[in-house]
């Protein structure tokens, strides 16, 4: 029973990865008021990057470790960039965020799936990132095997959670951003730059949805293929408001999502037959149940979370 | 302002986003190394060199068009459906269901009533996020999407075990997962190649549309819970009740989208017949301005994109997701044009501008 639950726990941790990065992005987007429907494409630029730098370097073959952190850097670029690229179409031009968010997951997945049958082909596999057994740390029984036993990128993800705290309560760009989320024009008459606050907010969220691609792509499926995301995208989003948009809430949603998500493997390999799709559907039926119940009271989510703002209007 | 310069106002905004997404699309293209010229000449004029090809076009527009308008219905009335794609799967699950259940019945019967079971199909699955939406708040976008993947894992769940055809049943993994070939009577009738007689039920329901959002008072009740629900529901409207309905409708409208692409082109069930029509519908809707009229050149041009963009890989070399990218593109500049263009300060300056010029001319 126990060893069970350790295997359990030892494999959400790692693949819980890209949901946790996706959705703290999401969660400094939402924060400065914009609604990021668009992560999935992000999300699905970053990985085909991600995947295809240590892809060309090595060929599938081993390559220098260098290279699949070249990868998540030009995933987080490309991420920023394309964050940017929303943030003129919703701050600057003030198109409404939902349907627009539609548009950059299509554009996104569309691009992706494109340039991915050019330069790469069909199914291709890359080494990935090796695992990291931490000195000491994972020879404690139980403990070391569920959470020092894994890849490098898993550290730095969950090092990023307390670091997103800090970052949007502690710092003076926090508070701006969660001032422009919530009285944009309180903040603008105490001299704060809206739209390049949330320009910031969306080039950092966009940088995130990125590396949570990349790190789908390089450490979790070492591949990338249409379905890699799978709507990966829009649980971030649905995970931000089951956290209440706040960082460490949003972890342990993104682990019980991901618990969700490997619950097909879990019951296999207790050797319990489940029709297959009735697993996948797990997640997406969470979300729809998760979203029903924290949607009617949310005293917490920033007031202007989808309203554009414009200086020359009164609201 | 005249109603010809409003309207030449909204096909400018058409024609922006169909030049937008032209150049973005001939920069993913010349990325890879394409030659550009050929590929929109493939994909846009060799589908209408031959009345086969047109055929093919039709056929997909015939399903666009009818997701389109559902769209529509849920857009006027303030709700984003992008659940069509689920819509049209369950749609598609009802129809040969009652196919399978009953076919010796004579086709009069049998061909409506399988009509009417894909049409509560898609109506259940547009009621759900609907109702989510009016009783709890629930964003319709993030519902519908995370409905889209239930109602695919259910359907290939249906195609692999009470649906599949008994010839494929001994074959285990290695057989195709599809529903057997459905019994004559719910054919509907092709016109010439695979066309079929959806594209009249198409044309029909467009009119419908169009008396239904803008000739009744339920279609104005929606349409006023859309544009502003507080001062809908101060002038005593029940938004909440609108807004589900316009949401079964819409969901009604995909899954009959579906019984039509299973009666017309494939009469069995089988993966790939939804083929990403749910999401395409969004975009026609919008490129046709949300309006019945709009639509149909719309869903034309859009069947135009998708069969021309399947010629692309063996002709041209180029990935049929190219087509996804132009879509995408073209969402984003609608709505965003919409935006810049819409401000009435602009419009009225443009106005006054071009009568200064009428004037001077006389």
């Amino acid at each position: 029973m126990i060893e069970m639950l350790v295997n359990m726990l030892s494999m959400c941790i790692p693949f819980s990865v890209a949901l946790l990065l996706a959705s703290l992005g999401e969660m400094f987007n939402q924060r400065a008021g914009v609604f990021n429907l668009g992560c999935e494409g992000m999300m699905a630029m970053g990985a085909f990057i991600g995947m295809l730098i240590p892809f060309s370097a090595g060929g599938g073959g081993a390559v220098s470790q260098w290279y699949n952190v070249l990868g998540f850097i030009a995933a987080g670029v490309l991420g920023a960039f394309l964050g940017l690229f929303f943030g003129v179409v919703t701050v600057t031009f003030r198109a409404p965020q939902g349907i627009a968010g539609i548009g950059l997951q299509m554009f996104g997945v569309g691009t992706a799936g494109t340039l991915f049958r050019h330069f790469v082909g069909g199914t291709q596999s890359i080494p990935g990132i090796p695992d990291i057994s931490i000195p000491f740390l994972s020879s404690i029984p139980f403990l070391g095997d569920v959470f020092f036993s894994h890849n490098g990128a898993v550290y730095l993800a969950y090092l990023f959670v307390p670091l997103a705290w800090y970052i949007l309560f502690k710092t003076p760009w926090g508070l701006k951003v969660r001032a422009v989320g919530t009285n944009p024009r309180a903040a603008d008459s105490m001299g704060i730059n809206v739209s390049r606050t949330r320009y910031e907010a969306l080039m950092l969220g966009g940088a995130l949805a990125g590396l949570a691609g990349a790190y789908l792509s390089i450490a979790q499926a070492k591949m990338f293929s249409d379905t890699l995301i799978s709507g990966r995208g829009f649980i971030a989003v649905a995970l931000v408001y089951f956290g209440h948009w706040h960082p460490l809430q949003i972890m342990g949603g993104a682990l019980l999502f991901t618990f969700a998500q490997t619950f097909q493997t879990q019951i296999q390999s207790m050797g319990i037959s489940f029709p297959y799709e009735l697993a996948v559907m797990l997640p997406y039926i969470l979300v729809i149940v998760v979203l029903s119940f924290t949607s009617r009271n949310q005293t917490t989510a920033p007031t202007a979370l989808g309203k554009p703002f414009n200086r020359e209007i009164r609201t | 302002m005249t109603r010809s310069f409003r309207i030449a106002f909204k096909v400018a905004v058409m024609l922006i986003a169909a030049v937008s997404a032209v150049l973005i699309a001939s920069i993913i293209l010349w990325m890879i190394g394409a030659d550009v010229g050929a590929t929109f000449y493939t994909i846009c004029v060799v589908p209408l060199t031959n009345s086969l090809h047109l055929t093919e076009v039709l056929i997909r527009a015939i399903p666009l068009c009818v997701i389109a308008l559902g769209i529509t219905v849920a857009y006027r009335s303030g709700i984003i459906n992008i659940g069509a794609e689920g819509q049209m799967s369950i749609g598609i699950l009802a129809f040969t269901g009652v196919a399978l259940a009953f076919p010796d019945v004579p086709r009069p019967l049998l061909l409506p009533t399988a009509f009417i079971a894909a049409v509560i199909g898609g109506g259940l699955w547009g009621f759900i996020p609907g109702i989510l939406k009016a009783r709890l708040n629930v964003s319709e976008l993030l519902s519908t999407v995370m409905l889209n993947y239930i109602a695919a894992q259910f359907y290939s769940l249906c195609l692999r075990t009470i649906y599949l055809d008994p010839a494929e049943q001994g074959l285990g993994a290695a057989g195709t997962p599809q529903s057997m070939r459905l019994s004559e009577n719910v054919w509907l009738d092709r016109i010439s190649g695979r066309l079929h007689y959806g594209i009249v039920i198409a044309l029909v329901l467009a009119v419908l549309i169009y008396f239904l959002v803008w000739k009744t008072t339920i279609g104005f009740r929606m349409r006023a819970s859309g544009s502003e629900a507080r001062a809908a529901r101060y002038g005593g409207i029940n938004v909440a009740f609108y807004v589900t309905l316009a949401m079964v409708i819409s969901g009604a409208f995909s899954g009959l989208a579906g019984g039509i692409e299973i009666a017309g082109v494939h009469r069995r069930a089988i993966e790939g017949v939804t083929n990403n029509y749910g999401f395409s519908g969004v975009v026609v809707a919008l490129f046709g301005g949300l309006h019945p009229f709009g639509i149909l050149p719309a869903s034309f041009f859009f069947g135009l994109l998708i069969y021309g963009a399947t010629l692309a890989p063996s002709r041209v070399g180029v990935p049929a997701n190219i087509v996804q990218v132009m879509q995408g593109v073209i969402i984003i500049v609608i709505v965003t044009a919409q935006m810049v263009l819409s401000n009435a300060y602009l419009q009225d300056r443009l106005w006054r501008k071009l009568q200064g010029m009428r004037k001077k001319e006389a």
